[in-house]
């Protein structure tokens, strides 16, 4: 039987989760809006279980080579964290993580360049309960921030060690600034390139002098195989003169943080983060990519929906949970213009794709490449700004990745696919329904749709028989899925 | 930057889908809009290029007492004598090939490149040279404005990026360039085989045919979609194309490995995108090591084009090619506390081509720290720019690509005495 569904909770879940399979659709059936979205956003009710599911039954597979070995291995954090974004029962908190990761976009290569593979995946994705040193990666601590506190994820992401390495602030010691950290940190994660001074940058890097790292190794360890590095503030490389801004450092209006004794140095970090996490321009900064991020990329967001939701976080202390859930109860969010008007992301688009189409059998491990393919490998951004969003994914050859990944997957599904269709597949319009239905593309003008009918029929009359709903349905499902109409979401 | 790719959607592609060639003409418009014209290859060095490290001011004291653990030593720079001022140049000694390249006068640098308050910052500045406008760095690019002035309907191989990514300086208004990072994998599969297979493609074509009314996002996936699958049997034969020497086996290398083979080919790509990124060198530059990380930049770099340039040369291609490199600013002159050098100013570019009037243009900044010293900027931190970039891409518009630079860059840059080209 079709699914009833509610165009309001559909578009919820597409953009607030990565799409429903048909039981968690029946979750949210009999809510409204205001509860679904309290559902998502409330998400510390449901225990965070989902990794004990891995290589069970029913669930997507993950391919091992030896041990799975997720926090040592990029390639195995990279599977661990697309089996998370399939099955979690806090999904928000996963799409919540991957805008982190954008926002906060570090590439695991440079760091595994200055250390090694296995140090570089624990500073990355290492979850604390699992490694020898008790490391965080850095995924686990957006993910701990998903819809925490700002200004408190900024501190934390400044004395990360992943981000320490990735931004140099590793060798940033007194008398020789390093600017990489304090020019991204105004320009790209808080209030953006036109509201600071290059003499800012200049000013911002001697604050964070002395916000380096140190070698840890464990004392059952001679051999140094479990050997990590922690944030050390070394306050003999901490500049202790004062440093002016051109914007406010201190809720009096005060733009100039004072000399301090190196011992108390590190204090005049916790300033500047919290100047520029009050700072007007970051709340707007926010407010407009949580827009394009939650509501649309074919419309500006409205100046009205930025000061509300900018409003919204200057007023709880930038605090995230109140903020997301406010864009999620906009009458933007729900005006049906926005419905289909994001262009879905790479990791999005293949999640999707598996929960729609059907993950018994299938592997994520087979999502690696055709991800990098679509542009978007997990743990790689192509830079500190994060990926190009939007129409920017569609290249030809991104484009063609997402056709293939149709493939790939309905390729391994056909059977599957073949099994659940059976029913609807004694006419040729009966499967057409039964997959717009459980794919929720956008919708198909009368000529394309006219063209998914004619395919079902052009090598010969229907007659619903086991061989030739076997080849049609995957035909079929490979069709709408590497469709445009399915690339927005 | 959203805002502005959403103005490209909304401005550009319900026109672009409109204005795109239907594939059966395709062969013939590859032909008649020129296989046998001249072929443009930008090069990008992705990070901010130290163009004090690969061009070396080997006299210039300050050079060495601003750059205590990453200046090149005198005696190890590959020399390319003296610019017009009279300065004595060299270029890192890893770039073996491109000396060999220059003495054969087929190389020109181009030195302090740069533009009027040149921004520090990755993004912006990579926005500024995509568009040639400072002014307006979310608009299209200038390599699109280009291509969109040629006669419609446009082949889609007119342009060709082999990064993943359509560059922003290839995004014009009407033209959707290809990427296709390597064509031995720009295929199209299916769950089915034979007949069933190669029904899904008519399809699939068929289905991203049709130009949705009042959804130009939607209009753009078809144009993109509708590209990927007209492109696909023309790119085959290029992945087959066996080069007449071997390709360092890594991506810029890889890059212009399929580039010769479109070339050789007769593809008919006016304008190739190939960049290679890890310039971005905040610290451990490691200019004199064996393996520094810039050493190994340059040897990246010197592999490929050595390779690419004996390939041309072997295939009597190199007088219908022009490369042309550029970065998004140069770094600061005093190295920092890391032996890296963080975002400075202006750089250098560089051309190479059978055409090119190879040699030093240009004059080298002194690195005389003094503040007033007026071929610095920024307190005498960084180096300022001499010849505005927007003059280069002039040339190469008005001399190379045969269009009017007055139009594609709203203004007149020309410089006479800028003949590299």
């Amino acid at each position: 039987m079709l699914l009833l569904r509610d165009p309001g909770i559909d578009h919820l879940l597409r953009r607030a989760t990565f799409g429903a399979s048909p039981s968690e659709l029946r979750a949210f059936s009999d809510l409204s809006l205001d509860e679904a979205v309290d559902r998502l956003v409330n998400y510390e009710q449901f225990p965070d279980d989902v990794d004990n599911h891995i290589n069970q039954p029913g669930y997507v597979g993950v391919t091992t080579r030896g041990q799975f070995s997720p926090n040592t291995v990029i390639n195995d954090a990279r599977q661990r964290w697309l089996f998370r974004m399939v099955h979690s029962r806090r999904p928000l908190e996963e799409k919540m993580t991957l805008f982190w990761h954008n926002h906060f976009a570090t590439a695991y290569s440079k760091v595994a360049g200055q250390t090694s593979g296995s140090v570089a995946t624990r500073h990355m994705a290492a979850k604390p309960s699992e490694d020898p040193g008790g490391v965080t990666g850095q995924i686990e601590l957006l993910r701990k921030y998903a819809l925490g506190n700002f200004r408190d994820l900024l501190l934390e992401i400044a004395k990360d060690v992943a981000m320490l390495y990735w931004l140099d602030g590793r060798t940033n010691v007194k008398g020789k600034p390093q600017e990489n950290f304090a020019r991204e940190l105004m320009e790209l994660f808080t209030m953006g390139v036109q509201y600071y001074q290059e003499a800012d940058v200049y000013a911002g890097a001697r604050v964070f002098t002395g916000w380096n790292i140190r070698f840890v190794r464990l004392a059952n360890d001679p051999m140094g195989t479990n050997a990590y590095y922690e944030f050390l503030y070394n306050a003999g490389q901490h500049d202790t003169d004062p440093k002016a801004f051109s914007f406010p450092i201190f809720p009096d209006g005060n733009q100039t943080i004072p000399a301090r004794a190196a011992s108390a140095g590190m204090q005049d970090g916790i300033d500047l983060i919290n100047a520029v996490a009050r700072h007007p321009e970051t709340a707007r900064r926010l407010a407009r990519k949580l827009y394009g991020f939650f509501v649309s990329e074919i419309q500006p967001a409205p100046d009205s929906f930025v000061e509300t939701i900018a409003g919204v976080y200057l007023q709880n202390n930038f605090e995230m949970k109140p903020v997301v859930r406010a864009v999620l109860l906009s009458p933007e969010f729900s005006d049906p213009s926005s419905y289909f008007a994001r262009y879905s992301w790479p990791s999005e688009f293949v999640v999707r794709a598996i929960k729609e189409v059907g993950w018994n059998g299938f592997s994520v491990d087979s999502a690696l490449s055709p991800l990098a393919n679509m542009g978007q490998q997990l743990f790689e951004p192509p830079d500190v700004a994060g990926w190009d969003l939007g129409p920017t994914w569609f290249s030809t050859a991104g484009m063609l990745a997402r056709m293939n990944f149709a493939a790939t997957l309905t390729t391994n599904q056909r059977f599957n696919l073949r099994n659940s269709s059976r029913l609807y597949g004694q006419t040729a319009s009966g499967l057409l329904a039964h997959f717009l239905d459980r794919f929720t593309p956008s919708d198909y003008d009368t000529a394309p749709r006219q063209d998914l009918v004619d395919y079902l029929t052009a090598s010969g009359p229907w007659t619903g028989s086991d061989a030739q709903v076997l080849v049609k349905a995957a035909g079929l499902a490979h069709l709408i899925v590497g469709s445009s109409e399915y690339q927005f979401a | 930057m959203n805002v502005t790719r959403r103005e490209f959607v909304r401005g550009g592609v319900a026109a672009f889908t409109v204005g795109f060639a239907a594939p059966e003409f395709l062969s013939e418009l590859a032909l008649a809009q020129g296989s046998t014209s001249r072929t443009l290859v930008v090069l990008y060095l992705g990070g901010g290029n130290d163009s004090l490290s690969m061009l070396v001011p080997y006299t210039d004291s300050f050079y060495y007492s601003r750059r205590p653990t990453i200046a090149i030593p005198a005696g190890s720079v590959l020399q390319v004598g003296s610019d017009k001022s009279g300065k004595p140049l060299g270029l890192n000694p890893r770039l073996v090939g491109m000396h060999a390249i220059f003495n054969a006068g087929q190389m020109a640098v181009i030195q302090r490149t740069g533009y009027q308050n040149s921004s520090r910052s990755h993004f912006t500045g990579t926005d500024i040279w995509s568009t040639a406008l400072p002014n307006a760095p979310q608009t299209t690019g200038w390599l699109g404005r280009y291509l969109d002035l040629l006669p419609s309907p446009v082949d889609p191989l007119v342009g060709w990026s082999t990064v993943r990514e359509t560059p922003h300086a290839l995004r014009g208004r009407l033209t959707a360039v290809p990427s296709i990072q390597n064509p031995a994998t720009y295929g199209f599969s299916s769950p089915n085989t034979g007949a069933e297979a190669a029904l899904e493609r008519t399809f699939a074509l068929k289905i991203s045919s049709h130009v949705p009314v009042e959804r130009p996002h939607l209009a753009f996936v078809n144009g993109t979609a509708q590209a990927a699958l007209a492109t696909l049997d023309r790119v085959v034969p290029v992945a087959q194309y066996a080069p007449t020497v071997t390709y360092p086996n890594n991506g810029l290398g890889q890059a212009l490995k399929a580039i010769a083979g479109a070339l050789v080919k007769g593809i008919g790509t006016k304008v190739f995108w190939v960049q290679t990124g890890g310039y971005d060198t905040h610290s451990t530059q490691g200019v004199n090591f064996q393996n520094g990380a810039y050493t190994n930049l340059m040897g990246i770099l010197d592999g490929g084009l050595a390779a690419f340039y004996s390939d041309l040369k072997n295939q009597s291609l190199l007088d219908q090619t022009l490369i042309v490199q550029f970065s998004e600013f140069g770094r600061r002159i005093t190295e920092n506390g890391s032996s890296g050098t963080d975002h400075g100013a202006a750089g250098l570019m560089f051309a190479i081509g059978g055409k090119v009037n190879g040699g030093i243009y240009g004059t080298a900044a002194s690195l005389n720290p003094d503040p007033s010293n007026p071929t610095l900027e920024n307190n005498g931190g960084d180096v300022r720019f001499e010849m505005d970039f927007r003059s280069v891409y002039a040339r190469v518009i008005d001399n190379w690509l045969g269009a009017d630079s007055r139009q594609i860059l709203n203004a007149d840059f020309r410089q006479p005495g800028l003949s590299f080209i």
